[in-house]
């Protein structure tokens, strides 16, 4: 019998004015950088050129770090919280308004399928700017001693990854607590950060409390190092986290780091066998495995290996790769061509170390930077593609007999993100829960996000936490 | 009689593995003891006490933790003497006060056993998601954790960075005032004698400048606390070493010791730790 194909079902990019350049966003105003080249951002389906994006020079970096401590001093320091909450709700509900037009860019932007996109970041995005507008007049309520304070000028640089989510939890607290930005978007994901910066203005929010700095490492650099940041917030990788660590040393500021993951999905025997397939498909490719979380490593009990591997192989058959725009799609495009050079580059070493590679059949577009779901078999814990995030749709499969052997090849890591736990015993699961060395642990289900609910790592995974009363924590002196 | 004074890691009394000791005079510069000077060895044999004691240390009861601490409370009372005139030679305090540094040491340790069982309702959450899932957070121990102790308050300080550590469930490893060593090593062996396991706390006498290097940039160590770090190059250098596997970083900072330490020494060697499950029939 013939498969039913899909017709194709692309979302309109009518909605999405993109500008030819763009400039720094500083003390409300987009403005020309002075001291460093502009580059472009492209999008990863197509590598067409979407716009030209200014890059933020040390000097561009002083200005608008100047501008957020004006304001800090001047307007959103001294104003008070019911005031400071007014502006972050109507910040949320202008997200909900424009929330078809930025799922669509931030889909152009990184390669994401439009249905994450639509249906997960943004709606999230608006989320947390709702949930954090509402701690900023209770601020004495959060449980950090009666005369909580903001610290004052707040450096953020975020990855490519979840680029408007990554906006809306570093921005959102910071503000609430009395803070006022400098933020950094990635590189190759600017655009989102920049429409972001129009709903400031839309907003009224007063000139000077975000400012968004465009540019790539050099950037950033300048961004942590300088000498007026307060307090610096990081998401990336753990190399780049180590280094800020490094340079934040001996200095007053405050700093929080969500860094790296190889986590560990964990499936025994008595799991509900579908929503486990789904959970392993979400844990490693939901967002073309570009989740700092991801359920990279696979453990499955070794009484049930055959029958998952199996089911899993049928179900990532069925997986559409392909144009991030249709609302069909399953796994986008890679986010630029360095990062797919990483992927192929370690899933070769996955092959050269002797673990068996598995991809189901499927064409990709000829255009763009495409890598299909890729599973390994056959890894031990030595394998480097079981040790090193690889950041991509690659998922490494090892087996376990007891549960005491899947908590030691579990924890046999040096992150401690996340961990996922799939059984049908409750006792197992709250024992298990006890035993993982992770800030982060889905039972049953995968890759949930809330703004109330904390996120962050133990060990390399960084320090901090990002969403709920912790978060807003982070950006408070008490 | 005179006390030979040693080290304490794992729950034993060595020498320095270096063979090394040092003389600890008065406040007045009189000989009072001859200390033992741990070496890099030491501290690196005390971090694997330490983490051998983290599994049992960080499973038991909160219930049980705060007992325990408690105890040292009780025993240190009965060394109350001992630690007076401890703390009045080495700090220059008169017997009087001497005593109430070590009153309010005693205290300190009361004050940190009951937080034990009160910690992850005070710090954890019920986190009310938009979904059908039940998400909680709870506090968890960080793991190992190096302690330079502060120089000057070497009771109430040393026990001010300690308490506050291993009551939530980690281990340490701490290194004492170099000046003042005497009350460090009285404390280990009351340690020793309740209930506290060994490895939970290690102590090495002798010098945070020496040793401070070898715990930030150990891999196996989760979080470092530089009090006892006086020059503030020195404290940049070990922030930068202890960034090799992302540390927890405790900088040092003026601290009143006899002061309410409030929650932030507590919290700084805890992971909050969310657990998601869906919620349906």
């Amino acid at each position: 019998m013939s498969r039913f194909e899909y017709a194709p079902a692309p979302e309109s990019r009518a909605i999405v004015d993109i500008k030819s350049s763009y400039g720094l966003f500083v003390n409300g105003q987009f403005v020309d950088a002075t001291d460093g080249k502009p580059f472009k951002t492209v999008s990863p389906a197509s590598e067409e050129v979407l716009a030209e994006v200014s890059e933020a020079g040390p000097a561009d970096v002083d200005k608008a770090v100047r501008a957020a401590r004006k304001a800090f001093d001047k307007v959103w320091g001294p104003m008070s919280g019911k005031d400071r909450a007014k502006y972050l709700f109507r910040i949320a509900r202008l997200i909900q308004e424009r929330a078809r037009e930025l799922a669509v860019l931030e889909s152009l932007d990184n390669g994401k399928p439009i249905r994450e996109s639509r249906d997960v970041d943004i709606p999230l995005v608006a989320a947390h700017f709702f949930y954090y507008a509402g701690w900023a007049d209770k601020l004495e309520y959060a449980g950090v001693g009666d005369d909580p304070r903001p610290w004052g000028v707040a450096g953020q640089v975020i990855p490519w990854n979840f680029p408007m989510l990554m906006l809306a939890w570093k921005i959102a607290p910071a503000l609430a607590a009395g803070n006022t930005v400098v933020l950094k978007p990635a590189e190759t994901t600017p655009l989102t950060a920049l429409a972001f910066a129009e709903i400031c203005q839309q907003a009224d929010l007063p000139p000077g409390v975000v400012n968004i700095v465009t540019g790539a490492g050099r950037t950033g650099q300048a961004l942590v190092e300088h000498p007026d940041v307060d307090k610096v917030a990081f998401t990336g990788s753990t190399e780049v986290g180590r280094a800020i660590a490094k340079s934040v040393a001996g200095t007053h500021k405050a700093v929080t780091l969500e860094l790296g993951g190889k986590a560990a999905n964990i499936v025994f025997e008595d799991a509900p066998i579908d929503q486990t397939i789904e959970g392993i498909v979400n844990g490693i490719f939901f967002n073309q495995g570009h989740v700092c979380c991801a359920g990279s490593r696979l453990l499955v009990q070794e009484s049930v290996y055959d029958e998952v591997l199996a089911r899993l192989k049928r179900r990532m058959g069925t997986l559409r790769v392909g144009d991030p725009l249709d609302k069909n799609t399953d796994i986008g495009a890679i986010n630029s061509s360095a990062q797919l050079a990483k992927i192929r580059e370690l899933s070769q070493i996955g092959e050269d170390e002797g673990a068996e590679r598995w991809s189901p059949e499927c064409e990709l577009p000829a255009e763009g930077y495409w890598f299909p779901p890729t599973v390994f078999t056959g890894v031990s814990q030595a394998h480097r593609i079981a040790r090193e995030e690889i950041f991509g749709p690659v998922l490494s499969v090892l087996t376990f007999r007891t549960p005491a052997e899947a908590v030691e090849k579990a924890n046999n890591t040096p992150f401690g993100l996340s961990a996922g736990i799939w059984t049908e015993k409750g006792s197992r699961i709250l024992w298990m829960a006890n035993q993982l060395r992770a800030g982060v642990v889905w039972a049953n289900t995968f890759n949930r996000f809330d703004p109330t609910s904390p996120f962050g790592g133990y060990k390399e995974s960084g320090y901090g936490r990002e969403g709920g009363r912790h978060g807003l924590e982070a950006y408070l002196a008490h | 009689m005179r006390k030979t004074y040693k080290l304490y890691i794992g729950g034993a009394f060595p020498r320095s593995e270096s063979g090394r000791s040092y003389v600890v005079n008065n406040a007045k510069g009189k000989f009072l003891a001859n200390a033992s000077q741990a070496s890099r060895k030491d501290a690196r044999d005390a971090v694997v006490a330490a983490r051998k004691a983290f599994g049992g240390w960080h499973a038991r009861t909160a219930y049980n933790r705060g007992q325990v601490l408690y105890r040292i409370a009780e025993v240190m009372e009965g060394r109350h003497q001992q630690f007076s005139a401890e703390v009045a030679a080495g700090e220059g305090l008169s017997i009087s006060k001497a005593r109430a540094v070590v009153d309010a040491s005693i205290d300190r340790w009361v004050w940190y056993a009951g937080w034990a069982d009160k910690l992850a309702q005070v710090v954890g959450s019920s986190n009310p998601v938009a979904g059908p899932y039940f998400d909680f957070s709870l506090p968890e121990a960080t793991g190992v954790v190096a302690v330079l102790a502060p120089q000057d308050s070497s009771l109430l300080g040393l026990t001010s960075v300690i308490a506050p550590a291993i009551v939530s469930g980690n281990t340490v490893v701490a290194v004492s005032s170099y000046e003042r060593p005497l009350p460090a090593v009285t404390l280990g062996e009351v340690m020793a004698t309740s209930d506290v396991p060994g490895g939970v706390v290690n102590i090495l006498t002798g010098s945070a400048s020496e040793i401070g290097p070898w715990l930030a940039s150990h891999q196996d160590v989760n979080a470092i606390d530089l009090c006892g770090i006086e020059s503030e190059d020195e404290a940049r250098d070990l922030e930068i070493a202890a960034a090799g596997n992302l540390k927890r970083v405790r900088r040092p900072a003026a601290e009143d010791w006899t002061a309410d330490q409030g929650l932030s020494r507590l919290t700084q060697y805890l992971e909050l730790k969310t657990v998601w499950h869906p919620i349906g029939v």
